[in-house]
Protein backbone atom coordinates (compact mmCIF):
# COMPACT_ATOMS: atom_id res chain seq x y z
CA UNK A 1 0.00 0.00 0.00
CA UNK A 2 1.16 3.66 -1.26
CA UNK A 3 1.07 6.38 0.88
CA UNK A 4 -2.21 5.03 3.06
CA UNK A 5 -3.53 8.30 5.12
CA UNK A 6 -6.73 7.20 6.83
CA UNK A 7 -6.72 10.09 9.10
CA UNK A 8 -7.20 12.81 6.47
CA UNK A 9 -9.02 10.89 4.62
CA UNK A 10 -11.60 10.41 7.17
CA UNK A 11 -11.30 14.51 8.44
CA UNK A 12 -11.55 15.16 4.70
CA UNK A 13 -14.71 13.11 4.24
CA UNK A 14 -16.60 14.16 7.41
CA UNK A 15 -15.88 17.89 6.36
CA UNK A 16 -17.64 17.07 2.90
CA UNK A 17 -20.54 15.47 4.95
CA UNK A 18 -21.03 18.74 7.05
CA UNK A 19 -20.35 20.68 3.50
CA UNK A 20 -23.53 18.62 1.82
CA UNK A 21 -25.48 18.49 5.64
CA UNK A 22 -25.48 22.54 5.64
CA UNK A 23 -26.99 22.59 1.31
CA UNK A 24 -29.64 20.06 2.24
CA UNK A 25 -31.01 21.37 5.77
CA UNK A 26 -30.86 25.27 4.79
CA UNK A 27 -31.54 25.24 0.98
CA UNK A 28 -32.80 22.15 0.50
CA UNK A 29 -30.63 20.77 -2.10
CA UNK A 30 -28.56 17.38 -2.44
CA UNK A 31 -24.83 18.90 -3.54
CA UNK A 32 -23.87 16.75 -6.35
CA UNK A 33 -21.64 18.28 -8.13
CA UNK A 34 -22.26 17.61 -11.66
CA UNK A 35 -25.32 18.53 -11.26
CA UNK A 36 -24.81 21.76 -10.07
CA UNK A 37 -22.25 22.52 -12.29
CA UNK A 38 -24.19 21.75 -15.41
CA UNK A 39 -27.09 23.81 -13.82
CA UNK A 40 -24.42 27.33 -13.78
CA UNK A 41 -25.48 27.34 -17.58
CA UNK A 42 -28.93 25.83 -17.85
CA UNK A 43 -31.03 26.62 -14.97
CA UNK A 44 -33.03 29.89 -14.62
CA UNK A 45 -31.41 32.96 -13.07
CA UNK A 46 -31.86 33.02 -9.88
CA UNK A 47 -31.24 29.36 -9.47
CA UNK A 48 -27.78 30.23 -11.54
CA UNK A 49 -26.30 32.55 -8.81
CA UNK A 50 -25.79 29.72 -5.83
CA UNK A 51 -24.46 27.72 -8.19
CA UNK A 52 -21.95 29.53 -9.12
CA UNK A 53 -21.58 30.90 -5.46
CA UNK A 54 -20.63 26.93 -4.15
CA UNK A 55 -18.79 26.21 -7.04
CA UNK A 56 -16.15 29.13 -6.75
CA UNK A 57 -16.24 28.14 -3.17
CA UNK A 58 -14.71 25.16 -3.88
CA UNK A 59 -11.89 27.26 -5.14
CA UNK A 60 -11.62 28.93 -2.93
CA UNK A 61 -11.33 26.08 -0.01
CA UNK A 62 -8.88 24.70 -2.29
CA UNK A 63 -6.49 27.98 -2.19
CA UNK A 64 -7.33 28.31 1.23
CA UNK A 65 -6.37 24.88 2.09
CA UNK A 66 -2.98 25.56 0.86
CA UNK A 67 -2.68 28.90 2.02
CA UNK A 68 -2.98 27.61 5.53
CA UNK A 69 -0.74 24.37 4.61
CA UNK A 70 1.94 26.57 3.11
CA UNK A 71 1.36 24.94 -0.39
CA UNK A 72 1.75 20.98 0.88
CA UNK A 73 -0.28 20.15 -2.26
CA UNK A 74 1.04 20.72 -5.60
CA UNK A 75 -1.14 20.61 -9.06
CA UNK A 76 -0.08 17.58 -11.36
CA UNK A 77 2.37 18.68 -14.70
CA UNK A 78 3.22 16.20 -17.25
CA UNK A 79 -0.01 14.39 -17.41
CA UNK A 80 -1.33 13.33 -20.92
CA UNK A 81 -3.41 15.82 -22.20
CA UNK A 82 -5.52 13.60 -24.68
CA UNK A 83 -6.43 11.46 -21.84
CA UNK A 84 -7.47 14.80 -19.65
CA UNK A 85 -9.38 16.08 -23.04
CA UNK A 86 -11.05 12.64 -23.84
CA UNK A 87 -11.69 11.87 -20.26
CA UNK A 88 -12.81 14.97 -19.21
CA UNK A 89 -15.90 14.36 -21.55
CA UNK A 90 -16.88 11.35 -20.55
CA UNK A 91 -16.88 12.45 -17.33
CA UNK A 92 -19.49 15.13 -18.24
CA UNK A 93 -21.51 13.12 -20.41
CA UNK A 94 -21.81 10.30 -18.20
CA UNK A 95 -22.40 12.42 -15.39
CA UNK A 96 -25.52 14.21 -17.04
CA UNK A 97 -26.44 10.76 -18.35
CA UNK A 98 -26.11 9.02 -15.55
CA UNK A 99 -28.12 11.50 -13.18
CA UNK A 100 -24.95 12.53 -10.99
CA UNK A 101 -21.25 11.40 -9.95
CA UNK A 102 -19.05 10.80 -6.85
CA UNK A 103 -21.29 13.15 -4.35
CA UNK A 104 -24.54 13.16 -5.70
CA UNK A 105 -24.54 8.89 -5.62
CA UNK A 106 -21.97 8.04 -3.74
CA UNK A 107 -22.57 10.50 -0.66
CA UNK A 108 -26.14 11.90 -1.17
CA UNK A 109 -27.67 9.52 -2.43
CA UNK A 110 -26.33 6.48 -0.34
CA UNK A 111 -26.96 8.32 2.40
CA UNK A 112 -30.49 8.83 1.77
CA UNK A 113 -30.61 5.18 0.94
CA UNK A 114 -31.59 5.59 -2.78
CA UNK A 115 -30.92 2.04 -4.70
CA UNK A 116 -30.53 3.87 -8.07
CA UNK A 117 -27.32 5.85 -6.55
CA UNK A 118 -25.73 2.34 -4.79
CA UNK A 119 -26.45 1.33 -8.23
CA UNK A 120 -24.92 4.11 -9.99
CA UNK A 121 -21.50 3.87 -7.25
CA UNK A 122 -21.11 0.56 -7.84
CA UNK A 123 -21.07 1.01 -11.71
CA UNK A 124 -18.75 3.82 -11.61
CA UNK A 125 -16.13 2.41 -9.38
CA UNK A 126 -15.91 -1.01 -11.37
CA UNK A 127 -15.77 0.53 -14.59
CA UNK A 128 -13.01 3.17 -13.09
CA UNK A 129 -10.52 0.67 -11.99
CA UNK A 130 -10.98 -1.57 -14.85
CA UNK A 131 -10.08 1.46 -16.63
CA UNK A 132 -6.85 2.34 -14.72
CA UNK A 133 -6.06 -1.51 -14.99
CA UNK A 134 -6.20 -1.34 -18.97
CA UNK A 135 -4.15 1.76 -18.93
CA UNK A 136 -1.83 1.44 -16.75
CA UNK A 137 -0.97 -2.85 -16.44
CA UNK A 138 -2.19 -3.64 -20.13
CA UNK A 139 -1.14 -0.56 -22.35
CA UNK A 140 0.85 0.96 -19.66
CA UNK A 141 -0.25 4.65 -21.18
CA UNK A 142 0.29 5.81 -16.93
CA UNK B 1 -29.10 35.72 -0.53
CA UNK B 2 -29.28 33.77 2.72
CA UNK B 3 -29.02 30.96 0.25
CA UNK B 4 -26.08 32.41 -1.71
CA UNK B 5 -24.29 32.48 1.37
CA UNK B 6 -24.88 29.25 2.65
CA UNK B 7 -23.96 27.56 -0.45
CA UNK B 8 -20.41 29.72 -0.65
CA UNK B 9 -19.62 28.69 2.92
CA UNK B 10 -20.66 24.61 2.02
CA UNK B 11 -18.54 25.04 -1.07
CA UNK B 12 -16.08 26.30 0.69
CA UNK B 13 -15.79 23.67 3.51
CA UNK B 14 -16.20 21.24 0.64
CA UNK B 15 -13.46 22.62 -0.72
CA UNK B 16 -11.33 22.30 2.61
CA UNK B 17 -12.67 18.64 2.63
CA UNK B 18 -11.28 17.09 -0.62
CA UNK B 19 -7.76 19.28 -0.08
CA UNK B 20 -7.27 17.84 3.55
CA UNK B 21 -8.01 14.12 2.40
CA UNK B 22 -5.78 15.11 -0.73
CA UNK B 23 -8.95 13.55 -2.96
CA UNK B 24 -7.94 16.54 -4.47
CA UNK B 25 -4.79 15.07 -6.13
CA UNK B 26 -5.61 12.85 -9.20
CA UNK B 27 -2.71 10.67 -9.02
CA UNK B 28 -3.88 9.48 -5.60
CA UNK B 29 -7.18 8.78 -6.95
CA UNK B 30 -5.29 6.63 -9.55
CA UNK B 31 -3.90 4.83 -6.82
CA UNK B 32 -7.12 4.07 -5.09
CA UNK B 33 -8.49 3.06 -8.27
CA UNK B 34 -5.54 0.52 -9.18
CA UNK B 35 -6.66 -2.37 -6.89
CA UNK B 36 -4.34 -4.62 -9.00
CA UNK B 37 -1.17 -2.29 -8.46
CA UNK B 38 0.17 -0.50 -4.97
CA UNK B 39 -3.38 -0.15 -3.87
CA UNK B 40 -4.02 3.20 -1.58
CA UNK B 41 -7.32 2.47 -0.11
CA UNK B 42 -7.16 6.37 1.49
CA UNK B 43 -10.22 7.41 -0.62
CA UNK B 44 -12.56 4.53 0.86
CA UNK B 45 -12.19 6.40 3.99
CA UNK B 46 -13.12 9.50 2.75
CA UNK B 47 -16.63 8.00 1.27
CA UNK B 48 -16.88 6.71 4.66
CA UNK B 49 -16.09 10.19 6.86
CA UNK B 50 -18.46 11.58 4.70
CA UNK B 51 -20.69 8.89 5.05
CA UNK B 52 -20.93 8.53 8.92
CA UNK B 53 -21.83 12.30 8.88
CA UNK B 54 -24.59 12.48 6.14
CA UNK B 55 -26.39 9.04 7.61
CA UNK B 56 -26.93 10.85 10.50
CA UNK B 57 -27.87 14.64 9.42
CA UNK B 58 -29.57 13.52 6.58
CA UNK B 59 -32.36 11.28 8.85
CA UNK B 60 -33.22 14.32 10.55
CA UNK B 61 -32.85 16.82 8.17
CA UNK B 62 -35.31 15.19 6.29
CA UNK B 63 -37.59 14.46 8.69
CA UNK B 64 -38.34 18.11 8.90
CA UNK B 65 -41.37 19.60 6.81
CA UNK B 66 -39.12 21.93 5.00
CA UNK B 67 -35.65 23.00 4.72
CA UNK B 68 -34.58 26.26 6.81
CA UNK B 69 -34.43 29.27 3.93
CA UNK B 70 -36.74 27.22 1.09
CA UNK B 71 -40.06 25.88 1.06
CA UNK B 72 -39.39 22.07 0.00
CA UNK B 73 -36.62 19.77 -0.13
CA UNK B 74 -35.28 19.14 -3.92
CA UNK B 75 -34.75 15.28 -3.89
CA UNK B 76 -35.02 12.66 -6.38
CA UNK B 77 -37.32 10.39 -6.35
CA UNK B 78 -36.94 8.37 -9.12
CA UNK B 79 -36.41 4.53 -7.88
CA UNK B 80 -35.92 2.49 -10.43
CA UNK B 81 -32.42 1.44 -11.94
CA UNK B 82 -32.41 2.02 -15.77
CA UNK B 83 -30.07 1.73 -18.65
CA UNK B 84 -29.05 5.84 -18.71
CA UNK B 85 -28.27 5.50 -14.78
CA UNK B 86 -25.91 2.20 -15.54
CA UNK B 87 -24.55 3.20 -18.62
CA UNK B 88 -23.79 6.81 -17.46
CA UNK B 89 -22.03 5.69 -14.73
CA UNK B 90 -20.13 3.53 -16.13
CA UNK B 91 -19.15 6.83 -18.78
CA UNK B 92 -18.72 8.41 -15.97
CA UNK B 93 -16.06 5.61 -14.76
CA UNK B 94 -13.82 5.60 -17.48
CA UNK B 95 -13.35 9.07 -17.78
CA UNK B 96 -12.43 9.23 -13.87
CA UNK B 97 -10.25 6.42 -14.16
CA UNK B 98 -8.28 7.95 -17.63
CA UNK B 99 -7.79 11.28 -15.45
CA UNK B 100 -8.39 10.47 -11.87
CA UNK B 101 -10.81 13.81 -11.65
CA UNK B 102 -14.38 13.68 -10.74
CA UNK B 103 -16.28 16.88 -11.53
CA UNK B 104 -15.91 18.54 -7.32
CA UNK B 105 -12.10 17.82 -7.63
CA UNK B 106 -11.48 19.26 -11.08
CA UNK B 107 -13.14 22.51 -9.68
CA UNK B 108 -11.13 23.07 -6.77
CA UNK B 109 -8.11 22.19 -8.49
CA UNK B 110 -8.95 25.44 -9.78
CA UNK B 111 -7.50 26.71 -6.47
CA UNK B 112 -4.33 24.57 -7.15
CA UNK B 113 -3.96 26.95 -10.62
CA UNK B 114 -3.65 23.55 -11.55
CA UNK B 115 -3.60 23.68 -16.04
CA UNK B 116 -5.07 20.70 -16.45
CA UNK B 117 -7.63 21.17 -14.12
CA UNK B 118 -8.73 23.79 -16.41
CA UNK B 119 -8.88 21.85 -19.48
CA UNK B 120 -10.73 18.97 -17.41
CA UNK B 121 -13.63 21.77 -16.20
CA UNK B 122 -13.84 22.73 -19.51
CA UNK B 123 -13.87 18.88 -21.24
CA UNK B 124 -16.52 18.18 -18.64
CA UNK B 125 -18.57 20.87 -19.77
CA UNK B 126 -18.36 20.24 -23.57
CA UNK B 127 -19.69 16.18 -22.25
CA UNK B 128 -22.41 18.09 -20.36
CA UNK B 129 -23.46 20.03 -23.84
CA UNK B 130 -23.03 17.02 -25.81
CA UNK B 131 -25.76 15.06 -23.60
CA UNK B 132 -28.31 17.52 -23.88
CA UNK B 133 -28.51 17.68 -27.77
CA UNK B 134 -27.72 13.76 -28.82
CA UNK B 135 -29.53 12.48 -25.57
CA UNK B 136 -33.17 12.33 -26.06
CA UNK B 137 -34.90 12.89 -23.21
Amino acid sequence: MENFTPISALLGGALIGISVSLLLLFNGRMAGISGIMNGVFSAPKKEEVWRTLFLVGLIIGAALFQFLTQDSLSAREGYPLWLIIIGGFLVGFGTRLGSGCTSGHGICGIANFSIRSIGATLTFMASGMLTVFILKHLVGVV
Amino acid sequence: MKMNLVALLAGVIFGLGLALSQMIDPNKVLNFLDISGDWDPSLAFVMMGALVVTMVTFRFILKRPSPIFESSFHVSKQTVINKPLIIGAAVFGVGWGMTGYCPGPAVASLGLFSKEGVLMVVAIYAGFFAERYFVKK
